[in-house]
């Protein structure tokens, strides 16, 4: 079947979006559980209880956050150059803290010093806080847009390096941003824990997932009138047709206060992304009070959907602004790949994500139900 | 072209690389090791194979980890490092990778944890189907890494197209089924066998020259032995099949492996071992066997190799024509639609990377003299020397795992192996061979590559990001720190659980265990002591 080339551009931005938040609701509960896990679990056995809760999963969940960079490369190779090179110390910084999760999982509990566990509990918190927040940053970023310009053939340059590219990147819009990223995942790990655990885990963590899921819609209701009246919008004003062969240097942009709000008003339906952030923060928080993880759970993933869904609908049709050469912004009409490469990527999801998505499903129905301490206790041998 | 820079962003991409591929080849092979034992189990209902799985499976737990951590570099360092390469291939070479994470990495990671974990929440049955997905997937990821890597060996199914300035997939099937993806892959992936057959086989030697737990040991080994066989011999045959792969698609490659200067009269005789030097262009003390080269590279009598003087001759034809190339690509970039600037581009269009090699000596390439011409042609032959030993070390170390393995396999038939103490210790100190001879490997696929990162498309000193070397030397500290710092880490676990051995799965059935009186019940039923 061959689909248009306009609608397969349309459909990977939906898709690349599905990927991360897949990964949001995946990696992210294990990021927040990482964020947890020095504060909430006060014995060793409380915390390996806490890691046993995503001990088996974490890793097939991390490949989320892989698939998305693999398919941003494939599908928007543009942007996958720019965003990773001109983010180079964030995205170092990431890399760095993720190294702390496989072996901080694998090899804490392999060593009985209470020292050893303690500073791979610590690894832990840093392979989830440090991605949570950063990701949030760039976000943050990439609404502000970023200095970067095209050449003729088309590399991408940066203004500053080293410190003086790390440090505005740190302006306090992004930091709002990484706020509320890692409140939400935070809050969402919160409640894995509530559905996985008992008392005196699963007590404990309900004033973290409270005070989180504040923190979080907070922060995201201060970023939409930040976003209203602090920081400018960017708008195409002339590009070439749709569907053409992509172009980034073809195409005239104008910096625009509010410009992020246009779809808004344009496409009244893009509202149920915003609504759907709060709504889903909000019932997390009743719910977890009212002792319900599991709802809480689904309507946790349903608010993290919303937010990330509500960054990416603003700067639609943009991907990576440019703030000092608007006009070589990168958009979702002129940064993927050729037709061929779209359609061939478009039937590998469609064929693998529903198989991905099915054993997924089987492997956490096996190993459900509350991880108890006795359990590790008995199990102490092969648990994490 | 700050050299210092793309010489460290080239330092960087090979030292994580080189660190990642210390820990896949393992995984790749002991998954299905652990699968043979598994089944066997399963089949058997005999504990002591479960045991062993699990023990085996304790420390590719322990690399396992590893790999993943150094793993997700790979994943990012194309974007951070070399995004010009991103740009002007990502149609191409980022497809294979994004299917690699959906087809085979969802599998494998997803499934690795109830390996671990799930013991006692699976039956014998979904427990060995887990073992077997984790092992497919594993397998699987090496296929679409290497389709993605024979790509830039030889870049099929692909075209340059002005507009976009980038290459772009012309046909999906070509790409997969490129022949130099399909050899490398089953060469690689029976090298990471052959892996991890000499790491069971030189631990149980260990225990066995210990006289500790014999049963265990013996079936280990005789498992890795069987296994291991039938992978050594299958690396060496995929090993000349790349070697036939290499005569037809890449020449320069093949002559500097095999320090062929002059092009000599089929058929070529094989160069054993000499003296290689780049200035003179000949090989010193050369001891030739008559014939060989010419069957390995052609599997005829009566074609030619081409050497490296006539191969760098025809790269300055090439590089002329790239300038014409160039110089049309500027005048379409620059909006020209006439007929004939884009005809002759088209004529040119296969030389465009040979044009790029200019880019070094003169950033307008249309205007390079004679002298700088001749410059670029010389550099499109990699360094003679380095390839020429490492190849011929790699190829040592592999008739002499095919030799230890071999006998292992002999000695396991006459059931006379805890004898043969030798053949013991020879196992036991071979361990880091095969590594060894895997990274000499890929150091010789890559340097050999050199001077392209996308084989007579893209050149490496073009591919690189913006960035600067500052950043670079930072980040390179940073990872080689880090990855030293975890890799001693690695290593002290893995030598502290091989030499606590399977008493470290905590039965009471095994060698320096107290009996389980005091310990608190497991599911592990009571079972005939191993030895």
């Amino acid at each position: 079947m061959i689909i248009d080339y306009e609608i397969l551009k349309f459909i990977w931005w939906v898709l690349v979006g599905a990927l991360l938040i897949g990964f949001a609701v995946t990696d992210g509960m294990d990021m927040g559980v990482g964020n947890l896990l020095p504060f909430i679990g006060r014995t060793d056995d409380e915390r390996r209880v806490i890691i046993n809760t995503v001990g088996p999963h974490w890793d097939g969940n991390q490949v989320w956050l892989i698939t998305a960079g693999g398919a941003i490369f494939a599908a928007w190779p543009a942007v996958y150059a720019a965003a990773f090179s001109g983010f180079y110390m964030a995205m170092l910084l990431v890399l760095f803290a993720l190294f702390f999760r496989p072996v901080g999982f694998d090899y804490r509990s392999k060593i009985a010093d209470p020292r050893w566990r303690r500073a791979w509990d610590w690894g832990l918190f840093a392979g989830g806080a440090i991605p949570s927040l950063i990701f949030g940053v760039a976000f943050g970023n990439l609404l502000q847009g970023v200095p970067f310009h095209l050449d003729e053939f088309l590399r991408a340059h940066y203004e500053g390096s080293l410190l003086t590219a790390l440090l505005p990147l740190l302006n306090p819009f992004a930091l709002l941003a990484g706020v509320i990223s890692f409140a939400m995942l935070t809050m969402h790990g919160g409640v894995w824990l509530q559905l996985r655990t008992n008392a005196p885990i699963a007590r404990r963590v309900k004033g973290a997932i409270l005070l989180m899921g504040a923190v979080a819609a907070a922060g995201f209701a201060l970023a939409g009138v930040w976003v209203a009246y602090g920081i400018e919008g960017y708008r195409v004003v002339a590009q070439p047709a749709l569907d053409a062969l992509p172009n980034p240097l073809a195409k005239t942009v104008v910096k625009e206060a509010g410009a992020w709000l246009a779809i808004y008003s344009q496409v009244p339906v893009s509202m149920l992304a915003p609504v759907a952030g709060f709504a889903g923060i909000l019932l997390t928080m009743l719910l977890s009070r009212m002792d319900r993880p599991g709802w809480a759970f689904v309507t946790s993933g349903l608010g993290m959907s919303g937010v990330v869904a509500t960054a990416g609908l603003s700067m639609f049709p943009f991907v990576m602004p440019s703030s000092t050469h608007p006009d070589a912004s990168l958009t979702v009409w002129d940064a993927p790949s050729s037709h061929l490469t779209l359609a061939v990527m478009f039937w590998a999801v469609v064929i693998f994500l529903p198989i991905v998505l099915s054993y997924t499903v089987w492997c956490y129905s096996r190993m459900w139900g509350k991880v108890t301490e006795e359990e590790i206790r008995v199990r102490s041998h092969s648990a994490y | 072209m700050d050299q210092l820079f793309i010489d460290l962003s080239r330092w960087q991409f090979a030292a994580t690389a080189m660190y990642h591929f210390i820990f896949v080849p393992l995984t790749l092979g002991i998954s299905w090791i652990l699968f043979i034992m598994e089944s066997v189990y399963v089949m058997t209902g005999n504990e002591i194979y479960r045991d062993m799985t699990k023990f085996w499976g304790k420390l590719f737990g322990i690399n396992f980890a590893l790999g993943v951590t150094t793993g997700l570099t790979m994943e990012f360092e194309f974007g951070t490092n070399w995004a010009y390469y991103s740009h002007y291939v990502g149609d191409v070479f980022g497809a294979p990778l994004a299917i690699e994470g959906l087809m085979a990495f969802f599998l494998e990671s997803t499934f690795i944890g109830l390996f671990f974990l799930g013991w006692e929440k699976l039956s014998k049955r979904q427990h060995l189907a887990v073992t077997f997905f984790t092992a497919l997937g594993s397998n699987l990821s090496a296929l679409w890494i290497l389709v993605a890597n024979g790509w830039m060996q030889n870049p099929v199914g692909s075209e340059f197209y002005a507009e976009t300035m980038r290459m772009e997939m012309t046909s999906f099937a070509e790409v997969l089924f490129n022949p130099v993806a399909q050899v490398k892959f089953v060469h690689t992936v029976s090298a990471g066998y052959v892996t991890a057959s000499m790491f069971v086989l030189a631990i149980s030697s260990w225990y066995l020259l210990k006289g500790r737990d014999l049963g265990f040991a013996k079936r280990s080994f005789a498992i890795a032995a069987g296994f291991g066989l039938a992978s050594a011999l299958s690396v060496i045959v995929l090993g000349d099949e790349s070697g036939y792969e290499l005569g037809d698609v890449q020449k320069t490659k093949l002559a500097a492996i095999e320090a062929e200067y002059e092009t000599l009269p089929a058929p070529a005789p094989f160069t054993l071992v000499g003296l290689p030097d780049d200035e003179t262009m000949t090989t010193g003390y050369a001891v030739k066997i008559p014939w060989l080269l010419g069957l390995i590279a052609t599997r005829s009598t009566d074609e030619e190799v081409a050497g490296i003087k006539e191969l760098m001759a025809e790269h300055e034809t090439r590089i002329r024509s790239g300038m014409v190339a160039y110089d049309n690509l500027q005048k379409l970039r620059q909006g020209s639609t006439d007929p004939e600037v884009r005809a002759a581009f088209e004529t040119h269009k296969r030389d465009l990377g040979y044009g790029l090699l200019l880019k070094r000596y003169t950033p307008e390439v249309v205007d390079a003299t004679d002298e700088q011409v001749a410059l670029a042609a010389k550099d499109t032959i990699p360094a003679v020397a380095p390839l020429f030993w490492t190849f011929r070390v790699m190829v040592a170390f592999g008739f002499w795992m095919l030799f230890l393995i071999g006998a292992a396999f002999w000695f396991t038939l006459r059931r006379t192996v805890e004898r043969q103490r030798w053949l013991l210790k020879a196992l036991l100190w071979s361990l880091p061979v095969p590594w060894l001879a895997c990274e000499m490997g890929w150091f010789v696929a890559e340097y050999g590559r050199q001077p392209w990162a996308i084989g007579e498309v893209l050149p490496t000193f073009l591919a690189t990001s913006s960035l600067t070397a500052g950043e670079l030397v930072f980040s390179l500290v940073g990872f080689v720190g880090f990855y030293t710092f975890l890799l001693v880490i690695e290593i002290y676990l893995m030598t502290k659980y091989a030499r606590l051995g399977p008493a470290s799965l905590g039965t009471g059935r095994y060698h320096g265990e107290v009996p389980p009186a005091g310990r608190p019940a497991t599911t592990d039923a009571p079972l005939v002591p191993a030895e």
